[in-house]
């Protein structure tokens, strides 16, 4: 059995004054996330999974499922009001996530942890050049040899297969596949052993969506990489997860090997949510 | 081989200096501005003075226009400077504006308001054609002006000694949060660092002594678009409000005089206010020193546009306090863009380095 | 009379209270070297900009025992510096002034370091225009505080990189970012690169006064001051080369290796003279004592 890289313990997230009928009165089972009695929103009403080195683990569910706010928050875009993340580095150190003061926080983003956003003005900054924005990572990690950083940023576009030529070109002159390539080029310089994915496909054409998937299947093999990847669509999770969880209303409805969900799923909600997708 | 540094800087100071008071002595009729006369013929210069020097003293306000010659900016400055040469010795109580002695009072709310509208001196209806005759007005015509007003027939009713707050029926009505007044420390810009967030007395407190010019473009540019305040006046009111403060040995309220300010509320679209998840009118407050009516207004409108930055996330710059707050004092903003005269020849033979260095560069490549 | 005729009858002209304040923030920077204190700043007798902050600092601490230097671009007799001397010498009596930096207790300057070798226990007080070093890629100072206190200087790391992907060299002229002691990465405010390089384990109290920005900030005694720089791109101080491409000397005293103004003659040749005007008067009365 490979080496447990997450263990996410319990973990809520709740908007509001929270009352002890919250996570009771919402959940996949109710209507809503909104608390009837208190009015508090639940986004994340109490959810757990492990995830194991080199693993890629999907997440599905619709808009308002707490799917983002979980990589949200275990990437500290946000903070949870309650529950443990461990997180156990390549050294083999075990760090308990909601537990990181800011600097330590900044530290890990950089140096252990990845993220693609769904939204590149996100993950990048349009103020700086393609080159730039990947060297930040780089830079932010301590790197003081210019040659060295240049040869980085070359091999991590390579491996994104954006020519080298506009590697000194500014991020709003590329085309929004291109951007999310360069997106994950920054997450992955770093040589992060997690890598979080946020609906990176979501809006792109179909062509484009099908060629960052390949292209995200393929670093998975080539690198030493954990893999988070968030989405409403089930066709990336089939082609990327080997395990995937269901989320509805800020709780795990169901959750297992991606071809068991999805070709033998338990609940009526994921039923519904595969028959309407086929 | 000579020698030839800058020299003479000391005499050259000395100089500019005379030259600038030759020209304010350079008068025809040979006549030296009263500074009494500043503050009564110059009424609207003196109270820009006032509100942007930051200290209540009229007869300091009318010497320093008269020694920068009518520049309100270098006038404010004699003012501030005064002011850093003397200690603060005491804050006075939470003043009520309810009990002004007013001069003007309107809204543009309500035709009715109790205790009703008085117009008084104001600009606002006048027709700004020149009146030609004031060229070779007499001392005669000149007296006749006031003269005449003051043999009419008192035609005034009693003068009640306080007028209510339009602002405080809408409160009653609950249509406005209730509030409470608190007698608490107030945060002296002055005398402690501006570190943002600052308390709203604090951003209010440097927009009541901010530039008029800077107020007007960043309240204008809410009103047209960058920014969502659509306000209605609930009041506007000049007069003369009694300061009341603690005697050091008494112990007991007292009032130590009376200023000359502009107070303007505004109120704006309703909210839910999000402690009480009541529907309110959301509001805004100004208040500065002397007869400054734009900058009551403008201050009003900021006030607002800062509120709902806060509550709704900025999408405006002037609901982001830092940008707002930063750049509109007069003394900080006039200071840098002047300073820009002195010699910088050490930074510019630095830049010439750099710049040659990189056409270097660029011919190698 | 309501007013006394002058303002100038308090020594050193700012209130006690102003006064200690100051020398607080004062103390809090030299303990927290490179830190930018904030501190409420009074407005003084003259512009923002022509070095209020630096007069502060210089109020806060003089007392009648003490000798004053001012200096502008290294001239002790530009107007700016003859403007500081003269308000000092008028509200703080008693007080020497002198144009040798040895000589000096006190050093208040606008863009140069004196070029006479400094010693302990002098103060060397510089007039600060942008105190952030991260004001370039940053402009909002609530998040530059948050930066600053994460030691997170990754977005001006990115500036100097993309300057020499653009140039092939950093193109920071004055003002280069520093960092002090390991910690915190300073605006050594507009010095050039050649007196940024000096602060370094300089045996002289550098106290830094932004009086509009409302910053006090220090690089104490023997501290490390390093400016950016990158292990293949070397910081590199300004270089004077005469028309034949050596080094260049100053057209008055002769001196080499030292920060200097350039003049076009009426022949439109380029020539040199020092940049620090006592240190080459010194220099020439030298030379004409036959030293």
């Amino acid at each position: 059995m490979a080496n447990k890289v997450l263990e996410v313990n319990n973990v809520k997230k709740v908007y509001g004054s929270e009352c002890p009928d919250c996570l009771q009165s919402t959940g996949p089972e109710h209507a809503s996330n909104i608390c009837p009695s208190c009015g508090s929103i639940v986004a994340l009403g109490g959810v757990s999974f492990d995830l194991h080195a080199n693993e890629c683990l999907g997440i599905v569910g619709e808009s308002g499922s707490g799917k983002s706010t979980l990589v949200k928050s275990l990437y500290f875009d946000q903070s949870v009001t309650s529950g443990k993340a461990w997180f156990t580095d390549q050294q083999g150190e075990r760090i308990d996530l909601f537990a990181q003061h800011a600097a330590q926080q900044r530290w890990l983003r950089n140096n252990r942890l990845g993220m693609v956003y769904q939204n590149p003005h996100i993950g990048l900054n349009f103020d700086f050049t393609v080159g730039g924005n990947i060297a930040e990572r780089l830079l932010m990690g301590g790197s003081r040899n210019y040659a060295k950083i240049r040869s980085s940023v070359q091999s991590y576009l390579e491996k994104v297969e954006i020519p080298l030529a506009r590697m000194d070109d500014m991020p709003a002159d590329f085309s929004g596949g291109m951007q999310q390539r360069v997106q994950i080029a920054k997450a992955l310089v770093t040589k992060p052993s997690l890598l979080f994915l946020d609906e990176v496909t979501t809006g792109l054409d179909l062509s484009v969506q099908a060629r960052i998937l390949d292209l995200i299947l393929q670093l998975r093999y080539d690198l030493d990489v954990a893999m988070i990847v968030v989405t409403h669509d089930l066709g990336v999770v089939r082609l990327l997860a080997d395990r995937t969880i269901v989320m509805k209303n800020g709780q795990v409805v169901e959750g297992g090997l991606t071809d068991q969900v999805l070709h033998d799923p338990q609940h009526k909600y994921t039923q519904r949510l595969i028959s309407s997708e086929l | 081989m000579s020698y030839v540094p800058i020299k003479g800087g000391k005499e050259a100071i000395k100089q500019a200096a005379r030259m600038l008071e030759i020209l304010r002595c350079s008068d025809e009729e040979n006549l030296p501005l009263q500074t009494k006369t500043i503050k009564s013929q110059l009424g609207a210069l003196h109270s820009v003075v006032l509100s942007e020097g930051g200290l209540y003293d009229e007869d300091l306000v009318s010497l320093a226009i008269k020694q920068s010659r009518g520049d309100s900016l270098e006038a404010a400055y004699y003012l501030r400077a005064y002011r850093s040469t003397r200690p603060r010795l005491g804050t006075t109580k939470v003043l009520e504006t309810s009990s002004m002695r007013l001069i003007r009072r309107i809204s543009s709310a309500f035709k009715d308001i109790p205790g009703g509208q008085m117009l008084g001196p104001t600009t606002d209806y006048i027709q700004r054609l020149f009146n030609f005759a004031l060229h070779d007005e007499t001392k005669q015509e000149f007296d006749d002006v006031v003269s005449s007003w003051v043999k009419q027939p008192d035609s005034s009713a009693a003068i009640p000694d306080s007028y209510p707050k339009v602002m405080d029926f809408l409160r009653d009505e609950g249509l406005l949060p209730p509030f409470q007044i608190r007698d608490n420390e107030v945060f002296d810009i002055t005398r402690e660092p501006l570190v943002h967030p600052l308390p709203r007395n604090a951003q209010l407190a440097l927009m009541a002594r901010a530039d008029t010019g800077g107020l007007l473009a960043l309240a204008y540019s809410n009103m047209r678009g960058y920014g969502d305040v659509h306000p209605t006046i609930a009041e506007l009111r000049v007069g003369y409000l009694p300061v009341i403060a603690k005697h050091p040995v008494t112990g007991e309220d007292i009032e130590i005089g009376e200023v000359l300010i502009t107070e303007c509320e505004v109120v704006a679209s309703h909210q839910i206010d999000p402690d009480s998840g009541q529907v309110y009118l959301s509001t805004g407050y100004g208040a500065c020193f002397g007869h400054n009516e734009t900058k009551a207004i403008c201050m009003a409108i900021l006030d607002r546009s800062l509120d709902n930055g806060r509550r709704h996330g900025v999408t405006h710059p002037s609901e982001d306090p830092e940008f707002l707050l930063n750049h509109i004092d007069s003394i900080d903003s006039m200071g840098f863009a002047i300073h820009y005269k002195m010699p910088h020849y050490v930074t510019f033979e630095s830049d010439l380095d750099r710049a040659r260095e990189t056409q270097k560069q660029q011919e190698k490549s | 009379m309501r007013h006394s005729l002058t303002q100038q009858d308090h020594f050193g002209f700012i209130d006690e209270y102003a006064k200690r304040e100051v020398r607080r923030a004062t103390l809090k920077a030299i303990c927290i070297p490179g830190y930018q204190v904030p501190y409420s700043s009074r407005e003084m007798p003259m512009g923002r900009g022509f070095g209020t902050g630096g007069l502060q600092l210089t109020l806060s601490m003089i007392g009648p025992t003490d000798t004053l230097k001012v200096i502008d671009q290294g001239s002790d007799e530009s107007v700016n510096a003859e403007n500081i001397k003269g308000f000092v010498q008028q509200v703080c009596s008693g007080v020497h002034v002198t144009n040798k930096a040895t000589e000096a207790s006190i050093v208040q300057t606008r863009h140069r370091i004196p070029e006479a070798p400094m010693s302990e226990g002098q103060i060397l007080v510089f007039q600060v225009p942008y105190p952030d070093s991260l004001v370039v890629v940053e402009a909002s100072e609530s998040k530059r505080r948050v930066m600053h206190s994460e030691a997170d200087y990754a977005k001006l790391w990115v500036k100097l990189y993309e300057d020499i992907v653009r140039y092939g060299e950093i193109t920071i002229s004055h003002r280069y970012p520093t960092e002090i002691h390991g910690g915190y990465v300073i605006d050594p405010s507009p010095i050039p690169r050649y007196d940024t390089a000096r602060l370094h384990q300089s045996p002289v109290i550098h106290l830094f006064g932004a009086g509009r920005e409302k910053k006090i900030y220090a690089v104490p005694p023997y501290t490390d001051a390093k400016p950016l720089a990158f292990e293949d791109h070397a910081f590199r101080v300004e270089s004077f080369l005469d028309q034949d491409g050596e080094q260049a000397s100053c057209s008055v005293c002769g001196a080499k290796g030292v920060y200097f103004d350039e003049h076009y003659t009426d022949d439109g040749v380029v020539q040199y003279k020092c940049s620090d005007t006592d240190f080459c008067l010194q220099n020439l009365t030298n030379q004409k004592n036959g030293q």
